[in-house]
């Protein structure tokens, strides 16, 4: 166990990746302004989860938290791309990407 | 133990061999000629998914790369199911024409490719890090299939709903796992089955780990109350996209739902059947009554849908083997009924613009009987009349869920599918007894061929139900037994 998460325990960390988590998934319920900030609440959620998963893999001296890590900044990497390039798909179509007009398909 | 038995890479033989497929065809399209390249991409693609097919049961049983991969019965009919799924949907993409009359770009057949893969890996994960990366590589390519009409404003608005919607879940789920791992100090199935028994009371970590996780899935599998997301992302997708996406991933979602709730959580199954069961009720009874008012046909399939995910998971709850042997009699029962019925729609053509309205199909038996045939038969099929493949998918399902005692769930199963019978015997209506309305275009050969062979494999469900039952059990054994 490293001697900083020794001295804090893991009980800090649990309770700011569970806020992470609550801002990310409240960002996206919340937020009907711009699809970008959308795109920023999906990077909090699975940072949180990173979080989460190093804090755990440090207190349980196991590796496969951290494994996991680097996977999981590499998919969220690609996923921020997709995202940004889907963005710019429907800006062209749209002409914008305000979160209220995203309603062509309704029922 | 050496480092080679610990890799025996010949389990993941098929995966192996699709990946190099999917890269090879991917460079052969960049150097083919502008505005040539979507038909040989597409030619390769089946002819990657058919060698694929071969090498599925060719690859040996196992356990493979440090135990994150397995090879088993289960692993390799769900394997078939998606391969045969992905396939039909590349088969539909063939013929397909956006509003511009222009051939679809040469990478859909590719990413469907690459999402079939990333669906084999989920359904061969022993390991909740390999679980992840095969859902994701699965989802990010649908991400941009869902948007690949890139001059259509329905397919973007698709595609961004489905992308913000599913990284979510991805999200939700991998928060999940973050804590199914820091409670147990393990990521691996069997590691979590033992963790999960050694403890008398679980920690509420666990549970909400478990929790998230199922979240996760169920949005995958447009299960309610995760489902809102299924009728836009449907209509508004191109339809070779919707076909794809209403069966691979579906059956790689439930087959991670099968295993992770049986293989590493069975032992506390009593605690999540009432939770499963819930939503199971909620998605047949909310697929058939929200589906009544829809007129087009696309959204009205992405309903039908929601209710067989919910039919389907009824084999889960009753949790044994008898259980998920019917649930994979279901899911191959909605493979050839729902591919099918795509085809049909895709087929639905007036002078190269596709319509969708369920009053387009007025008349169809006089202007064109084969497809009207072969789409009534789908219809009869998914309202679950007999002979034909629904009828025994959801049998098989109530008569387990009975046996297990769950009498309100099949009361409600039996319920919805009545009500659920009227819009698809709606559909059989507005063909059969309504005065004909303009003919559709002839369809391509290529939705012909999926078309009838889907509709001879919903007919003949019965003549192959022995076999399929006796390799679903199989299936079954190895994953429960």
């Amino acid at each position: 166990m490293s001697p900083t998460l020794a001295a804090i325990g893991l009980g800090p960390y649990l309770l700011v990746s569970a806020a992470l988590l609550v801002l990310g998934v409240l960002g996206i319920f919340l937020n009907r302004k711009n699809v970008i900030i959308l795109l920023m609440s999906l990077e909090l959620v699975l940072l949180s989860a990173n979080l989460n998963l190093v804090a755990f893999s440090s207190a349980l001296g196991d590796l496969a938290g951290q494994v996991m890590v680097l996977f999981v900044l590499t998919i969220a990497a690609a996923e921020a791309a997709i995202g940004l390039a889907i963005v710019t798909v429907y800006f062209r179509n749209r002409g914008s990407i305000q979160v209220e007009d995203v309603t062509m398909m309704k029922g | 133990m050496g480092v080679p038995s610990l890799l025996n890479w010949a389990v993941a033989l098929p995966e192996i061999v699709l990946t190099l497929a999917g890269s090879i065809i991917l460079v052969v399209g960049v150097f083919l000629r502008r505005g040539k390249r979507f038909f040989p991409v597409v030619i390769l693609s089946i002819a990657a998914l058919l060698l694929t097919a071969f090498l599925v049961f060719l690859a040996p049983s196992g356990v493979g790369y440090s135990e994150t991969f397995v090879n088993d019965a289960f692993a390799r009919f769900m394997k078939l199911l998606i391969i045969i799924g992905g396939g039909a949907a590349i088969i539909l993409s063939v013929s397909y024409r956006g509003d511009e009359q222009k051939p679809l770009p040469f990478e859909v057949p590719v990413l469907m490719l690459f999402s079939t893969l990333g669906a084999m890996l989920m359904v061969s994960s022993i390991n909740l890090m390999a679980l992840f990366v095969g859902l994701e590589l699965s989802s990010l390519a649908i991400y941009i299939l869902c948007a690949a009409g890139r001059e259509n404003v329905l397919s973007s608005e698709a595609g961004l709903k489905y992308f913000i919607l599913g990284s979510l879940a991805s999200g939700l789920l991998l928060y999940g796992i973050s804590l199914v791992y820091g409670y147990t100090g393990t990521m691996e199935y069997h590691g979590l089955i033992n963790a999960v028994r050694s403890v008398d009371a679980l920690p509420m970590g666990l549970v909400v780990g478990i929790v998230f996780i199922l979240v996760g899935l169920c949005f995958k599998l447009s299960i309610v109350p995760f489902h809102m997301w299924t009728p836009d992302v449907y209509q508004g997708s191109l339809t070779p996209v919707t076909a794809y996406m209403s069966v691979a991933p579906k059956f790689a979602a439930f087959a991670l739902l099968l295993r992770v709730m049986l293989e590493s959580f069975g032992g506390i199954a009593p605690r999540w059947a009432l939770l499963l069961e819930a939503v199971s009720m909620l998605s047949m009874l909310y697929g058939a009554l929200a589906a009544i008012p829809q007129s087009n046909i696309k959204r009205l399939m992405a309903y039908s849908s929601i209710g067989h995910m919910g039919y389907a998971m009824m084999g889960l709850i009753a949790d044994s083997v008898v259980g998920v042997q019917a649930t994979l009699i279901y899911l191959a029962a909605y493979l050839f009924m729902n591919s099918g019925a795509f085809a049909c729609i895709s087929a639905m053509r007036r002078k190269g613009y596709e319509v969708f309205g369920i009053e387009d199909l007025a008349g169809l038996s006089k202007t064109d009987p084969g497809m009207a045939a072969a789409m009534a038969i789908f219809m009869f099929s998914m309202a679950g009349v007999p002979p034909l493949a629904g009828f025994f998918g959801k049998f098989v399902v109530f008569a387990t869920a009975w046996q297990s005692g769950f009498y309100t769930l099949v009361a409600v199963g039996v319920i919805s599918s009545v009500i659920g019978a009227y819009y698809y015997l709606r559909i059989v209506k507005v063909m059969y007894f309504d005065a004909p309305v303009q003919a559709f275009d002839r369809p391509a050969p290529s939705l012909m061929f999926v078309s009838g062979s889907m509709s001879v494999a919903t007919v003949l469900f019965v003549v192959f139900l022995g076999p399929l039952m006796t390799v679903a059990q199989q299936a079954a054994v190895a994953l429960a037994g």
